[in-house]
């Protein structure tokens, strides 16, 4: 694997993303931004006070690891399917002396890196307007980045085994959303039936928010070292599966 | 010297044997085409030579060496494709298309602005240079997918039915273009499904169907030896 190579193919989904971000940027902006105060402003004024956080405040953090991972899941289904089955951009780049695996990290690279940019986004607005004021927010970004390539592999292994782009809606729909939902953004997990809430343990979402929400509000022993290992074993489990899958699916 | 070499190369798709232990060797300088049917494995070959499909069986030889993982990524440098399909990037213009392009070839800078330059006054597209590839029409965007196989000065180039589908004009002038690279020494490999067309380009010609290579010969012969022109060779060669 020659990382300039896959840097290239980063590159090539830059340049078309400088592009077009005007129209893409608004839309994956104005979801989470939706979420935050139609949830944190209007909700939130039936809610009390969740350790010792108003209810906007509870959920700010989360909300940047939930944007982070629809951008790189976005990126990774929609996006990785059209230019493999529809533009017929993989056909082009494997026409160069880029390979296949160089090919796939590009992508899987590409992923995180809009993660990072809705991530910080995020991270900005909610600073800005002082829902957040520790200044350890700045080490939420390297888990930003963690979200992004966990997610990102987790939609690279759709996008090899749907069968078609329309199948999408069973990944959003049964996997994504319910990690959305059960990941302790909008309410304590202890507050659900005990075996949910322990199932809830294997939700890496989960975990990243539970991290961003201590660094957020500078509680850095919520950085526990089951979320660092668990973390750890989903980027080492799920990585390397875009690049066998993909390889099958593209090849076929 | 041989540019491309096959021996016994041999590709499966689980049990169907797409090519059957082809082999050829085209001499460098020299315009190779492949006929055949659809289906007869022309595609699986030149992906083969492109390094985009492993043969089964068998082995390829690209300027004289051994081609394997290593090699292959070495070779591509040296080779330009122009594929069939239209895969440009749809959302970029004429010289971001070429400019990306060309960055998979680690041509960057001013160096590759001037190739663009060059490519884009060799097709005659250097007025289009800012327009988004989809206000091109059909004939320029194959022309523009000719100067971007040809991005990294290839010294093989490989062109999958290069004029499927354009009109006589457009036709016409990728035909002096593939001429002007022939005479320019390089060795060019062409699949198409018009005799006329392999015919005026082609030093010599492999007809194949249903996987194998039935004949290598050049135009000429092929005619003498079988009677008639080429089309009628073609017909008898590749019947049923």
């Amino acid at each position: 694997m020659n990382i300039k190579k896959a840097f290239r193919v980063w590159q090539r989904n830059a340049t078309v993303y400088r592009k077009l971000y005007r129209s893409s940027l608004a839309l994956n902006f104005f979801e989470p931004m939706l979420y935050l105060f139609a949830f944190g402003l209007g909700l939130g004024g039936f809610v009390r006070e969740i350790s010792g956080m108003s209810y906007i405040e509870f959920i700010a953090p989360g909300i940047v690891m939930s944007s982070s991972m629809f951008a790189a899941s976005y990126e990774c289904t929609y996006g990785t399917y059209v230019r493999m089955v529809y533009q017929k951009t993989f056909d082009a780049i494997l026409a160069t002396p880029v390979q296949f695996n160089e090919l796939v990290m590009g992508e899987l690279l590409w992923g995180a890196t809009k993660s990072l940019i809705y991530g910080c986004i995020i991270l900005s607005v909610i600073s800005v307007f002082g829902v957040v004021k520790s200044p350890y927010i700045i080490f939420v970004i390297p888990f930003v980045i963690v979200c992004g390539v966990i997610f990102a592999s987790l939609s690279l292994i759709a996008t090899a085994v749907v069968p078609g782009i329309d199948s999408f809606n069973y990944f959003y729909t049964l996997i994504l959303t319910p990690l959305f939902l059960f990941s302790g953004i909008f309410f304590p997990l202890d507050s659900l039936p005990k075996i949910l809430s322990e199932l809830a343990f294997f939700n890496p979402l989960m975990h990243l928010v539970s991290i961003s929400r201590g660094f957020c509000y500078g509680e850095i022993s919520k950085l526990t070292l089951s979320s660092l290992v668990l973390l750890i074993g989903y980027l080492c489990l799920l990585t390397p599966l875009p690049f066998m899958l993909l390889r099958k699916k593209y090849l076929h | 010297m041989s540019a491309v070499k096959g021996i016994n190369l041999t590709k499966y798709y689980k049990n169907f044997k797409a090519l059957d232990a082809v082999n050829f060797e085209i001499t460098e300088g020299e315009c190779f085409g492949f006929l055949g049917p659809n289906g007869a494995g022309k595609t699986t070959l030149m992906g083969m030579i492109y390094g985009f499909i492993e043969p089964s069986e068998g082995e390829l030889i690209l300027f004289n060496k051994k081609v394997n993982k290593t090699t292959m990524a070495e070779a591509k440098y040296k080779i330009g494709v122009i594929p069939q399909d239209n895969n440009l990037d749809p959302d970029l213009s004429v010289l971001e298309n070429l400019i990306v392009y060309a960055r998979y070839f680690d041509i960057t800078g001013q160096k590759a602005r001037k190739r663009v330059t060059e490519l884009l006054e060799f097709v005659s597209l250097n007025e289009w240079l800012n327009a988004n590839v989809r206000k091109l029409s059909g004939g320029m965007q194959r022309k523009l997918i000719f100067a971007r196989g040809l991005i990294n000065n290839p010294e093989l180039i490989i062109l999958d039915e290069p004029t499927t589908g354009l009109d006589p004009r457009s036709r016409r002038q990728i035909w002096d273009k593939i001429e002007e690279l022939k005479h320019s020494g390089k060795t060019v490999i062409l699949t198409t499904h018009y005799m006329e067309e392999a015919e005026k380009l082609c030093d010599r010609i492999a007809i194949m169907n249903k996987g194998k290579i039935l004949v290598v010969d050049t135009p000429k012969n092929l005619s003498l030896k079988f009677g008639g022109n080429l089309e009628y060779v073609y017909l008898n060669m590749t019947e049923g």
